[in-house]
């Protein structure tokens, strides 16, 4: 019988997670109880001596200074029931992995096979509910039925059950047998069809015919049958092609071919969006930038830091996993971008995370529709995810943001970021060049596989729907990871192994698939690959997602050295093939050949898409009437909006600071609080060179119009990176694009429309890009982020996440957003518009409609070239970025985030609305401020730019604003500050 | 051979002071705190736990032993805990002789949750013994802010001599010192063995009060000695400010170009260069 232990903290103690628990409750559902006590549960399914369960329950799972425990015997009481939540059998259960090791370290022996710790948690609740109410705590509030269960019990019912487990023990019974199926494609189109939704392939009629066509052809078949294979295409074969093929991977509809008709009837055609835009965007800019290293097809792209060192950037959304299970879906997103840069070139260090979300407002009070989370609970798993998955992993997270609207309740997107530095020589080889040579061997390292996130690749490919695969969540493991990463730093520094990647979307599928082009070939035996549990089939054991695994190819002469440097830092190694020159991806299972497809089918077989697109330009709505009531009531509620109030509760639980690099961190100021425009990092001791990391993102103008929508969060994240003190011509960015689907179809009736915002989209990307010298140096994109059951759609407003990362030659000359001392100097820099559309104002005002803010990227490049020799020469003492709420927010966080008093006058703006000038959202502008002994030489450089002094920092502590019609009005700086922060300060 | 580590000894002058660095299993703040290390003068190195329990005699080398802080095992089951449990059953006689020798050593964050954990801090009467613990922050959350730290004036603790008090940044969840009971507390305090507390910004006491104590620590204890100041253990990240630049607020006043963190190595490499070289 398995042995149960439980652990609390001691009567009398504080209880911080009880605590937090009951207040979720209260807030998230509007239970309030009398008390709730968490207790840790360990079940200890293994053979155990009365003797030896003390010494693990006294020494091991009990702290004596705070904790009472109990063997086999309930420690709960004085409540009215008792909620006990754990893991589904094949979820992975970190605490347990590591509480079967320092079972190990306390007994002096390991676990026999089979043996296992699990870890569930029971909370015990007092006052004010019933059995009802807690099964809808613990569905709603402390449990995901997606990977974890739960029991509920009352007081009395505990009695009889004394110290026994209350959960069945999450074993894995085996669900599938480990056979090879042939699937016969010798099917009329609909059943092709359904065949492809039925087994998750996501593929299309005509992608399954290009198949169906392959198979049939007399060449294929007459080698197969040599090989021993049938002609009909094998289980794994058709899930290596849907993988491979699938929108996730392939990208198709940026490759697609497009006819594009404009506004007036005018059509075109666009041969791949990402060659017409996203690289020749970076082709032009490649001629006046000399710091790329590698751009587009390695796992991030590289850029040289410095003489000795490349710098290498990423950012994947993670949006579909996080919709069915927010914190398992973000902390793989994290942890799955790290990867990404762990497979840079030879192997990047981490040094910098980045987050950005998008949720519908935390407030939502309509109903929820199936499948979907209320999105108060997707914001607090996804951030508790990301915190769990950079924390552990010792990544400081320096940039991001939250991002609010209605249309992200049907999906909310999850962007992770990750930076990373290489020495540019490793092993006395150029670190961005790798690649598999014919008899490298396939190593695959790191965690075992499982069920957990089988396909992945063609799920995030379709809209959520009803059927959408609860396999295909993953819960991440950081320190599995994080041992793995260190030993593989260390095997890259000593030159063992020749390619790395990582195993994401498609796993094996993808890693080995996308290793073998260099070779041009694989041989690889699947039975041979550790598992977490038995049962699974071949192809799951290729396709399985599961985490924290890197592919290595380890040349023969250097695998003892590998395999033994991987035992002594405790990584699992394990050799799983062989990489060839024969022209095909084959697979073996106990000998047997079961997969052969050629490189060439499987990587360039997809057929190009064919896509319609066209362009109307939105109704104009009729201009808006404003009137200036009370501005400052206007300014309180502006800060208090959800996309402009601060953030500050959530970023304070990153670690931003581990790796000691910082220099500009999220919170700025003598009081830590006013919110900076960029991170800035020093990565490398003793060197004055830097990294600054930005970001711009513009949902709100989508519906206006998606070529502003992008050209505003192009700018935003430059201009982020140019308020800081970065120089254009030495900034690099990332594109990651996240649209509804837009594929004209019966389910998307609008896809014609939705391709159009698309190329418009691309088209400003390509402007903005061009204008600004930034090389888009690796991107991504996620085109389905749709939600339909039954007839209850919604379609996310179209999104780009703008990244962006400066160098900076020299950290000591960056600027901070918080306003220094009283008598200086304070300007306003670019033009004020009346462009209040999408505006928070207008948010705030419940309107729509207005005129979307515009970019002059010329004008504005004259503007950053200016400000950057502002700062360079030490003439600015603040410098903030103007964006979401406008000059208002702009000023009072610049004022706030000082803790001094600012006044200004609106009238010299040059717009003839008092509430225009504060709250209209036109781009390219800042606010700085300026010694007032130096405003002489600050101005002398901006001649003929858009520049105006609008007032002087203030010692007393007041926030006063004066302009047309005789509007004199003033607000305490505290009062500000206190509408700013305290909307989120959960 | 570890990333970042000389590939071979080229340097001309000896280096006397040697510190090692550990490292493995999530600890997370080896490079910072081994290039600390490196910038007060000591010769660092990092060195994974595996290599050490393999061949325990490398020790003998050093003089400074640093346990980084990080996320060991994930802060499974507790912060520290399992970590704690693989030094004291796989190296405890070696860090037992470590002692014994006067050398020193200094546990930061997650370092100082493994040394408590494993009873060698407070180290009452020489013996390891576990008395005092860090658990969870009142607040329930993992939380990244910088406190104000004020040093015992009266101090014996080789590693804040002449630090008269400090910004830091604090990065846990898991930082409350509490102590078994009354005795021990008062015991910490009579033997000087309470080093660092968190204070307000103008010195006066925090007296458990938030953010100015981050984490409810009782008696506003950021960090503890054991009896000869030898062994230091602090929740606060001295190896996260060795630059003016790692201050938040370093835009606005004049501070010094080096860190007040980087004084704290300086005194051991120091101390070690006297004492124990």
């Amino acid at each position: 019988m398995p042995h149960r232990i439980e652990v609390g903290m001691k009567a009398g103690l504080h209880d911080p997670a009880g605590d937090a628990t009951r207040q979720r409750l209260a807030e998230d559902l509007g239970i309030r109880v009398d008390d709730v006590h968490v207790l840790d549960v360990y079940t200890i399914n293994a053979r155990l001596d009365d003797d030896e369960l003390e010494r693990v329950r006294t020494e091991l799972f009990t702290d004596p200074i705070i904790h009472d425990s109990t063997a086999n015997a309930s420690l709960a009481a004085g409540y009215d029931y008792v909620i006990e939540v754990g893991f589904r059998p094949g979820v992975t259960d970190n605490v347990g992995k590591s509480a079967a090791e320092g079972i190990a370290d306390t007994l002096g022996r390991s676990l026999a096979p089979g043996e296992a710790v699990y870890k569930s948690t029971l909370y015990a609740i007092k006052g004010g509910v019933s059995a009802q109410d807690c099964e809808r705590i613990a569905r709603d509030a402390l449990a995901n039925e997606l990977i974890e269960r739960w029991v509920v019990k009352s007081r009395d019912d505990m009695k009889s059950l004394d110290g026994t487990s209350l959960l069945d023990l999450p074993l894995v019974t085996q669900q599938s047998s480990p056979e090879v199926h042939r699937i016969d494609l010798e099917l009329p189109d609909g059943q092709l069809v359904q065949l492809s939704r039925d087994r998750m392939f996501a593929l299309e009629l005509h992608e399954m015919k290009a198949i169906q066509a392959h198979f049939r052809d007399p060449a294929v078949r007459a080698a197969r049958t040599r090989a021993g294979l049938s002609a009909e295409p094998t289980d794994i074969e058709l899930e290596i092609l849907a993988q491979t093929w699938s929108e996730h991977c392939k990208h198709k509809i940026f490759n697609a071919l497009i006819e594009y008709t404009d506004e007036t009837g005018a059509t075109r055609v666009i041969d791949s969006l990402f060659k017409t835009y996203v690289k020749a965007a970076t082709d032009d800019v490649a001629k006046r930038v000399d710091w790329l290293v590698s751009v587009f097809h390695d796992n991030a792209g590289l850029i040289r830091f410095d003489d000795d060192h490349n710098f290498a950037l990423k950012c994947e959304t993670h949006n579909s996993p996080s919709a069915l299970d927010p914190y398992g879906g973000a902390i793989t997103g994290i942890v799955g971008v790290n990867r990404d840069i762990l497979g840079a070139g030879m192997g990047c260090r981490c040094i910098l995370n980045t987050d950005v979300f998008c949720f519908a407002s935390p407030w939502f009070d309509g109903e929820v529709p199936p499948r979907l989370f209320h999105p108060r609970r997707v914001l607090r798993g996804v951030h508790r995810g990301v915190k769990d998955g950079g924390n552990q992993s010792g990544i400081p997270n320096v940039n991001g943001a939250i991002v609010f609207h209605e249309r992200f309740l049907g999906k909310p997107l999850v962007f992770c970021g990750t930076g990373g530095i290489i020495p540019r020589t490793v092993a006395g080889k150029p670190s961005h060049e790798k690649g598999a040579r014919p008899g490298d061997l396939i190593v695959m390292c790191g965690g075992r596989i499982g069920k957990d996130g089988i396909h992945g690749a063609t799920f995030s490919s379709e809209e959520l729907h009803e059927g959408s695969p609860a396999t295909a969540v993953q819960i991440g493991d950081p320190i599995t990871q994080k041992k793995m990463a260190d030993f593989l730093l260390e095997a890259r520094d000593l030159g063992l192994y020749t390619c790395i990647t990582d195993n994401g979307a498609g796993g094996l599928s993808s890693s080995v698939g996308e290793m073998a082009r260099t070779p041009g070939g694989a041989d690889i035996h699947l039975e041979k690959a550790p598992l977490k549990y038995a049962g699974l089939a071949p192809w799951e054991i290729f396709l399985s997602e599961a985490q924290e695994r890197m592919t290595v190819s380890v040349p023969p002469d250097k695998l003892d050295a590998f395999l033994a440097l991987s035992r002594r830092r405790a990584v699992e190694s394990t050799v799983l093939g062989e990489f060839n020159q024969s022209g095909k991806l084959q697979c073996f299972y106990n000998g047997e050949l079961i997969c052969s497809l050629d490189m060439a089918f499987l990587h360039d077989g997809v057929p190009k898409m064919k896509l319609q697109a066209v362009w109307q330009a939105p109704a104009r709505e009729p201009e808006l009437l404003v009137r200036d009531n009370d501005v400052m009531a206007d300014l309180k509620a502006v800060l208090a909006m959800p996309n402009v109030c601060s953030k500050e509760s959530f970023v304070r639980m990153y670690d931003h600071e581990v790796l000691a690099q910082s220099v500009l961190k999220q919170f700025q100021g003598p009081l830590h609080d006013g919110p900076g425009d960029a991170g800035v990092i020093r990565p490398v001791p003793g060197s004055d060179r830097g990294i600054a990391i930005s970001c711009g993102i513009c949902p709100k103008y989508s519906d206006l119009d998606t070529y502003w929508m992008m050209a505003c969060a192009a700018d935003e994240a430059v201009r982020n990176l140019i308020a800081i003190g970065a120089e254009l011509g030495l900034i690099a960015g990332l594109d990651n694009f996240c649209w509804p689907d837009p594929v004209q179809s019966e389910k998307t009736p609008d896809g014609a429309y939705k391709l159009a915002q698309l190329v418009r989209c691309c088209e400003a990307l390509y402007d903005a890009c061009t204008a600004y010298d930034i090389p888009l140096i690796s991107g991504k994109d996620s085109m389905k982020n749709d939600y339909k059951i039954g007839e209850h759609k919604i379609s996310i407003p179209p999104t780009v996440l703008f990244t962006a990362a400066a160098i900076i030659r020299d950290v000591t000359r960056v600027v901070s957003m918080d306003v220094k001392k009283p008598g200086d100097a304070v300007y306003v820099l670019g033009e004020t518009r009346n462009e209040l559309g999408g505006s928070e104002y207008l948010a705030m005002k419940g309107q729509s409609g207005g005129q979307v803010p515009t970019v002059d990227f010329e004008r504005a490049r004259k503007l950053y070239g200016a400000l950057s020799s502002a700062i360079r020469s030490g003439l600015v003492a603040s410098c903030h970025d103007c964006s979401d709420g406008g000059l208002g927010a702009a000023l009072a966080e610049s004022a706030l985030g000082g803790s001094l008093g600012m006044h200004v006058d609106l009238s010299g703006l040059g717009v003839d609305s008092n509430t225009v000038a504060l709250f209209s959202e036109s781009q390219s502008r800042f606010v700085v401020t300026v010694e007032s002994a130096q405003t002489a030489a600050f101005e002398s450089l901006f001649a003929g730019l858009p520049v105006r002094r609008i007032g002087e920092v203030r010692a007393d502590a007041a926030f006063r604003v004066t302009g047309r019609d005789g509007l004199d009005a003033s607000m305490p700086i505290d009062e500000l500050r206190t509408a700013w922060k305290s909307p989120m300060q959960w | 051979m570890l990333e970042g580590q000389p590939s071979g000894s080229r340097k001309v002058q000896p280096v006397s002071v040697r510190a090692i660095v550990l490292t493995g299993f999530g600890i997370n703040c080896d490079n910072e705190t081994q290039s600390a290390l490196k910038r007060a003068g000591a010769a660092a190195d990092r060195i994974h736990l595996n290599d050490i329990i393999d061949d325990v005699s490398r020790l003998d080398a050093y003089h400074i032993f640093a346990v980084p802080g990080g996320f060991s095992f994930g802060d499974d089951i507790a912060s520290g805990k399992i970590l704690a449990n693989r030094l004291r059953y796989k190296l405890g006689d070696a860090l037992r002789k470590w002692i014994d020798d006067g050398k020193l050593m200094i546990a930061i964050c997650n370092g100082f949750q493994v040394l408590v954990k494993m009873g060698i801090l407070p180290l009452f009467d020489g013996e390891f013994a576990r008395v005092t613990t860090l658990t969870h922050n009142d607040s329930g959350r993992f939380e990244n802010r910088w406190i104000h730290l004020k040093t015992d004036p009266a101090t014996r603790c080789v590693w804040l001599k002449g630090v008269e008090g400090l910004p830091l940044p604090v990065r846990h969840g898991e930082g409350k010192f509490v102590p078994q009971n009354d005795e021990v507390l008062r015991r910490l305090q009579a033997g000087g063995q309470v080093v660092l507390r968190y204070v307000k910004p103008d010195g006066s006491p925090a007296a458990g009060a938030f953010p100015w104590n981050p984490n409810g620590a009782i008696d506003d204890i950021a960090g503890i000695c054991d009896p000869e100041g030898r062994i230091l253990g602090l929740m606060p990240h001295p190896e996260a400010f060795v630059d003016r630049t790692n201050h938040p607020a370093w835009t606005r006043a004049g501070l010094p170009d080096e860190g007040a963190g980087l004084q704290i190595f300086r005194n051991a490499v120091e101390f070690a260069r006297t004492n124990l070289v």
